[in-house]
């Protein structure tokens, strides 16, 4: 008995040692992970993510994969319920990998919400409903996946693509655009399409001029058609005197405004 | 041998407390007697077969070729270490008592501390061993399918295509810098494939096996049944991996609506104080996903990783000492 209670208590100890200490290697541990965003996961779905690392421990990153092909084959089923189910427990499984949450998200808002929109079995305005709640599926795949992993580019980017393509929300884009251009190892597209979505934004017509043009001022490299259209776009719409314009290579020039 | 030479009188070798060769006797026996066991093989087997597996896999998924390949490798040399570590340690001091080996032993002028370090010791390196085979395992599966993956580069990119980095590398002075877009390709599969994180994120894995021994070990101390024991270790290793959650839960107190319950409270630090903290050994996730593991997490987890294996190691020592035999 005496052994047993010298045994607890140096465990308690230990505890007590060890606590700080790792506590500061978790935290320095997911500043290095995450770039030094913050991972905005709840604590019940980090609980959730714990539980089943804790329950399936190295097996389930097998089980993830092996659930992916399935996912696989039904789409190519077109089975596009049991597709969300599969990509659910995926993500579950494996939350780190950016390209489960991405292709997840793609299926649902691109693929899914299309077959939804051409499904002649149903009728019109149950088709556009099922659109838009594919469209909202996706979005929650992606902004799941952001909470996840807080420092990906990639997903703030098919996040910014989706606000864009399917939401037509140009300044929702922009912001998710913005968000991208201050990650890691980002593509430097994300910066001009952040602008860009800025610029088809009503009502930030000033701020977006602003933008395009510390753009163009960066050099000819970035002297893009799209740029120069929408620099022209919005020198008309503000009503800026000619002698202000920047100058734009007649070549490129809007033909309005040749 | 000439009579000249009068025999010595038998000196009689001061005994030490701690002795290394004894130890060394003790793990050597214990390695053997674990690598007979078919339960051995059969998981050593059983894990091979998953490793080799994941090819197949890899020709049915239709992305991430290198991740899937790493996941089940690294998950496969995960499980198998894990599993392999509490079933061996959990039956060496029950089979010991039952076979009265332990009486034997004991009654040499062997302490008990000894006992249990020999006996960790051993089962350490039958880990060891299970871990090289299925590492070397793993990395025969790596190079085939990276040589296949080079196989398609040559083939998808000309000679002559140049790399986008050429300018830069032409320019600068280090003659290794690749000059086509083939060598680009094959230089950025070959380091995403083979990297130094990949072989100390394995070699973590055998530290958190050996931590996962010494637990089972110090449980199997006090515990009168086999069964007891290896369902105690695995709950208590189940459990390290929500540490950090309880941990954060307990110091915050935020996140669950308010402050929380007193049992509560008291269960959140019972499992932050008592349990191993599983999920800072593991590493292999982000190795999976490509990334790339600083030197200094690598020092810091192994330095926690003994720090864990000495304490549990002496306490298990502290159950033992006491225990009437």
């Amino acid at each position: 008995m005496k052994g047993r209670i010298v045994g607890v208590l140096v465990l308690l100890v230990w505890g007590i040692v060890k606590l700080p200490i790792e506590t500061g290697m978790t935290r320095a541990r997911n500043a290095d992970r995450f770039h030094g965003f913050a991972q905005t996961a709840s604590l019940r779905e980090q609980a959730g993510q714990a539980g089943v690392i804790a329950v399936f421990g190295g097996l389930r990153s097998t089980v993830a994969d092996l659930l992916w092909i399935r996912a696989h084959i039904a789409w190519q089923s077109v089975e596009w319920g049991r597709m969300k189910y599969l990509f659910d427990v995926v993500t579950a499984l494996q939350p780190q990998r950016v390209n489960f949450w991405d292709m997840a998200a793609w299926h649902m808002a691109w693929n899914a919400s299309v077959a939804a929109e051409r499904d002649e079995t149903v009728p019109e305005f149950q088709r556009l409903k099922n659109k838009e709640d594919y469209h909202k599926l996706g979005e929650d795949f992606l902004l799941r996946g952001i909470s996840a992993n807080p420092d990906s580019w990639e997903l703030y980017d098919r996040l910014g693509g989706l606000y864009r393509d399917k939401f037509q929300d140009h300044y929702k884009a922009h912001l998710a655009y913005k968000e991208a251009a201050l990650r890691p190892d980002r593509l430097e597209y994300v910066d001009r399409f952040a602008v860009y979505e800025l610029a088809d934004s009503p009502g930030h017509e000033k701020e977006a001029y602003e933008q395009l043009l510390a753009l163009y001022n960066r050099g000819k490299q970035e002297w893009l058609p799209t740029l120069l259209k929408k620099l022209q776009l919005m020198e008309i719409k503000l009503g800026v005197p000619p002698e202000q314009r920047v100058y734009i290579p007649p070549e490129s020039r809007h033909s309005a405004d040749k | 041998m000439s009579d000249a030479a009068a025999p010595s009188a038998p000196s009689s070798p001061v005994h030490r407390m701690f002795s290394l060769g004894r130890i060394a006797a003790l793990a050597g026996n214990t390695l053997r007697d674990l690598i007979r066991q078919k339960v051995f093989y059969f998981m050593l087997v059983f894990a091979l077969i998953l490793i080799g597996a994941s090819l197949v896999l890899v020709s049915l998924s239709f992305q991430g070729e290198i991740q899937t390949l790493k996941d089940v490798g690294l998950g496969a040399i995960s499980v198998f270490t894990m599993l392999l570590a509490v079933l061996s340690s959990a039956m060496l001091l029950p089979k010991d008592i039952e076979d009265r080996t332990l009486y034997t032993i004991l009654a040499k002028p062997v302490t008990r501390f000894e006992y249990l370090l020999g006996k960790l010791s051993g089962v350490i390196a039958m880990l060891a061993t299970a871990t090289v085979l299925m590492t070397a395992c793993f990395c025969g599966v790596l190079l085939l399918w990276q040589g296949r993956a080079i196989d398609n580069i040559e083939m998808n990119y000309p000679v002559d295509m140049k790399a986008e980095s050429v300018a830069a590398a032409t320019a600068s002075p280090d003659s290794t810098a690749p000059q086509t877009r083939r060598e680009l390709e094959i230089q950025k599969l070959e380091s995403e494939t083979f990297n130094g994180s990949l072989f100390g994120a394995i070699a973590i894995l055998l530290l958190r096996a050996a931590v996962c021994a010494a637990v089972t070990l110090m449980v199997s101390c006090f515990a009168t049944s086999w069964l007891f024991t290896v369902v105690a270790a695995f709950m208590m290793i189940l459990i390290g991996h929500i540490v950090p959650i309880a941990r954060d839960a307990w110091q915050a107190q935020a996140g669950m609506g308010g402050e929380l319950a007193i049992h509560i409270k008291l269960l959140l630090m019972g499992i932050t104080v008592f349990c191993p903290d599983m999920q800072l050994f593991n590493l292999v996730d982000d190795i999976a996903v490509g990334k790339i593991i600083p030197m200094e997490v690598f020092m810091q987890t192994t330095a926690l990783g003994f720090g864990y294996l000495a304490i549990y190691v002496f306490v298990g020592y502290l159950f033992f000492a006491w225990r009437e035999l």
